[in-house]
């Protein structure tokens, strides 16, 4: 529904003066020195440092890939608000739709009810401008040594296209399909399954084999921000100083997953056996499996809302000794052994006081001494608050603030603050057209974090560490873009 | 003192009238579902949120979505309802209107609004009453469900008699597929054709699943569509021997479908078909 009032054209008009007024700022802030480089080589600069930016930040931007489907809306003929508290994010309803292998419990369920001409695929993709701003980045000073800069993207972007196909096979067995296709990367498969829904005439008894998000209560794949820098959780993504661990905790992963659901979905629980390669398709590198455990309650809280809270736990192993060849260079793949454990345990809920939705998350997190080649083992804290105000169900602003606080570094030399993180983010989402055929929304986000010692977790800047381990490097996004889906 | 004697009577009746028309909106603007008191301008969030693409902004039943939808959406300007448990003609209590919404109706595209707080679909519901003035005459009184009679092979022979001399059979066909003589002619009240229910569809009945859901579609009739109330042309214990013969159609297992197969290998020829004389 676009509004075509005055009043709908005064929102058009004032939201374009402000996305034009920020642009208009922050690309002369942009035009300015940049670190001391003159602004004529600073193209030339940018484009030499896009082979070292690229990977990390573009990582960033596939946090938002495979999260509402309008082929859905289309299918069913409703509204994207029906299922979405604001798309991407789910609400009850649409929560449940999902528990259900993404089927109403009606007859329009069926294939056969299905329009033959309806494809059961959409695409989402987000172009805009944005701004990247990160202080204290090691480059070349140009006489054979290095030092520490304040680096400054920006410009016209898109984000990586998410193919979004879904739909059901047959009465309640559902499948999913989402590759990714980013400019200068190909393709990827963002998510691969199918699910079997109803097992036993139970919704209990759920199975899904496959590629998919595990069962986080807070999503990151259907989070609202977009940001470099906001777009994901850093929680989820945070590994201790030192540590190689490749996983994240918002990555879709590879194996199976129970799930089990009351009717009306407000009781969860799941259970997944997961490959152990961070969603990286082939066998793994060692021989052993991770597990996840998530579970929650909602309640029903009349006026205020729906009211849900729960728990997860992720316990890992990554293979710390590898058969060789070439003298001991190259692993073979597939046989890792003596594993070492690394977990996550947390507690998140999701309360809403009218129109006003908060979301705390809490976790604890632990890697084995070994995949870090410490002496003790890494532990660390994190908590996030998020906030949503629906002023509508067209438009939303958002908030987040997290802090990631180390309690032991793994290599006892480390300075015990290394890796601590502080990140913001503002933003909102005005969605002009909803109805149950496409979605656009116009995005404004403007996020900062601070790490101590190390780069940010988007990648930002040149995606290398401070010159100390003391250093606090500070790095900013701007964003404004048009996040459409079809 | 005449003159002031008619105004102060004037000033007193638009009190009244004022009074009494802002009771009305009260009552019109709120539902009452157990403990639960639904809220219209709350209500008109829900609606605008979930409802809207197919009932549209109007409450009209053309929403954007309308064109595409069958059977089409519910007009609720027209406050005509088939879900009751209230007499044909009579508008429902706000409890049927509240279970309609929670359960929805598998045989459309309404889905079950169950996730929803109870709040917020009693919200809904205070909001759908806004759409016409004849809530202002307020609902009908539900009838009485009497207990349910045994279930035998009487019951269920004295319901399948009543299947053919009631002519349900013409709109429902001789085994209940919906495919009687008379089931494409079947329009609603708004001249859109309307398919008889499918026993052997294996779906829920459009109003409930249990037995008493269905003894008061007897009853109730379906308003704005060809099933009538047969109140008053069926006695209570003819309404659930009726009752015990349809669950025989259907493909779930039931107490009734059971005693029915169990019974009919033996006396398949005793039976006299369903259909024309």
């Amino acid at each position: 529904m676009i509004d075509w009032s005055v009043k709908g054209r005064r929102g058009w008009r004032a939201l374009l003066l402000l996305s034009g007024g920020l642009g208009l700022a922050t690309n002369l802030a942009a035009m300015g020195p940049v670190g001391g480089i003159e602004r004529a080589r600073y193209a030339t600069y940018v484009a030499a440092l896009g082979g070292v930016v690229s990977a990390p930040v573009e990582y960033a931007g596939d946090m938002h890939s495979n999260a509402e489907i309008p082929a859905f809306a289309r299918k069913y003929n409703m509204p994207c608000s029906a299922c979405h508290t604001a798309w991407p994010e789910l609400n009850a309803f649409g929560q449940r739709f999902r528990d259900r292998g993404y089927q109403l419990g009606n007859d329009r369920d069926s294939p056969i009810w299905v329009n033959p001409s309806y494809i059961p695929f959409a695409i989402r993709t987000t172009p805009g401008w944005r701004l990247e701003r990160t202080t204290n980045q090691p480059v070349d000073d140009g006489v054979g040594g290095t030092v520490e800069k304040t680096i400054t993207q920006s410009g016209f972007d898109i984000s990586g296209a998410d193919l979004l196909m879904m739909g059901t096979l047959y009465k309640n067995i559902t499948f999913g399909f989402v590759p990714t296709i980013a400019d200068g990367e190909g393709v990827g498969i963002e998510a691969a399954f199918v699910r079997f829904d109803n097992l036993f005439r139970s919704s209990w008894a759920n199975l899904k084999v496959g590629k998919f998000e595990m069962d986080n209560m807070l999503s990151e794949k259907r989070g609202m921000m977009l940001s470099s820098n906001g777009a994901f959780y850093q929680s989820y993504h945070f590994v201790a100083p030192g540590d190689g661990t490749t996983f994240g905790l918002g990555d879709n992963q590879i194996g199976a997953e129970w799930l089990g659901h009351s009717d009306n979905s407000y009781s969860r629980v799941s259970l997944a056996v997961l490959g152990g390669v961070d969603g990286t398709p082939g066998l793994p590198e060692g021989k052993g499996y991770d597990g996840f455990f998530a579970a929650s309650q909602a309640f029903d809280m009349g006026n205020l809302g729906l009211q849900r809270v729960g728990v997860f736990g992720y316990l890992g192993h990554r293979p710390t000794t590898f058969e060789t060849t070439n003298g001991g260079i190259d692993p073979v793949p597939g046989t890792g052994t003596n594993n070492k454990p690394f977990t996550r345990l947390g507690a998140v809920g999701d309360f809403f006081l009218g129109n006003f939705e908060l979301i705390p998350l809490f976790m604890h997190a632990s890697d084995d001494k070994d995949l870090a080649g410490g002496t003790q083992d890494a532990t660390w804290n994190s908590g996030l608050l998020e906030l949503h105000y629906y002023v509508s169900p067209q438009l939303v602003f958002t908030q987040r603030s997290e802090i990631i606080r180390m309690s032991q570094q793994a290599i006892s030399t480390t300075p015990s603050d290394k890796g601590n993180i502080d990140a913001f983010t503002f933003g909102y989402r005005w969605y002009p057209i909803m109805f149950s055929r496409a979605g656009l929304a116009m995005v404004g986000e403007l996020s900062f974090t601070k790490t101590i010692g190390t780069m940010p977790l988007s990648g930002d800047g040149v995606g290398l560490d401070p010159l100390t381990d003391a250093t606090e490097v500070k790095s900013t996004s701007l964003l404004i873009a048009f996040d459409f889906d079809f | 003192m005449h003159r002031t004697f008619l105004r102060v009577s004037a000033a007193g009746f638009g009190l009244l009238l004022s009074a009494t028309g802002v009771l009305a909106a009260q009552a019109q603007s709120a539902s009452h579902v157990g403990n639960v008191t639904g809220n219209a301008a709350a209500g008109a969030r829900e609606y605008r949120r979930y409802c809207v693409g197919c009932h549209g902004a109007a409450g009209d039943g053309l929403g954007e979505n309308a064109q595409w939808i069958d059977p089409k959406p519910r007009d609720f300007t027209a406050a005509t309802f088939k879900c009751r448990s209230t007499p044909t003609g009579t508008l429902p209590t706000d409890d049927d209107l509240y279970r309609s919404v929670t359960r929805g109706f598998v045989t459309t595209n309404m889905p079950s609004w169950e996730p929803l707080t109870r709040q917020a679909r009693a919200n809904v519901v205070a909001y759908i009453k806004t759409f016409s003035p004849r809530w202002s005459q307020g609902s009908g009184t539900p009838i009485t469900v009497p207990a349910e009679t045994a279930v035998t092979m009487e019951s269920i022979l004295h319901g399948r008699q009543l299947f053919q001399s009631m002519e349900c059979w013409k709109c429902h066909g001789p085994a209940g597929h919906g495919d009687g003589p008379s089931a494409s002619t079947l329009t609603d009240s708004k001249d859109n054709p309307i398919r008889p229910y499918n026993f052997a569809s294996g779906s829920r009945f459009k109003c409930g699943d249990s037995n008493a859901d269905l003894y008061r579609v007897f009853m109730t009739g379906l308003d704005g569509t060809p099933m009538p109330s047969f109140a008053d042309n069926i006695q209570p214990n003819d309404a659930w021997d009726l009752v015990h013969f349809l669950r025989t159609l259907q493909p779930m297992p039931s107490p009734e479908a059971a005693l029915w197969q169990a019974w009919l290998p033996g006396h398949a020829g005793e039976l006299k078909p369903i259909g024309p004389d």
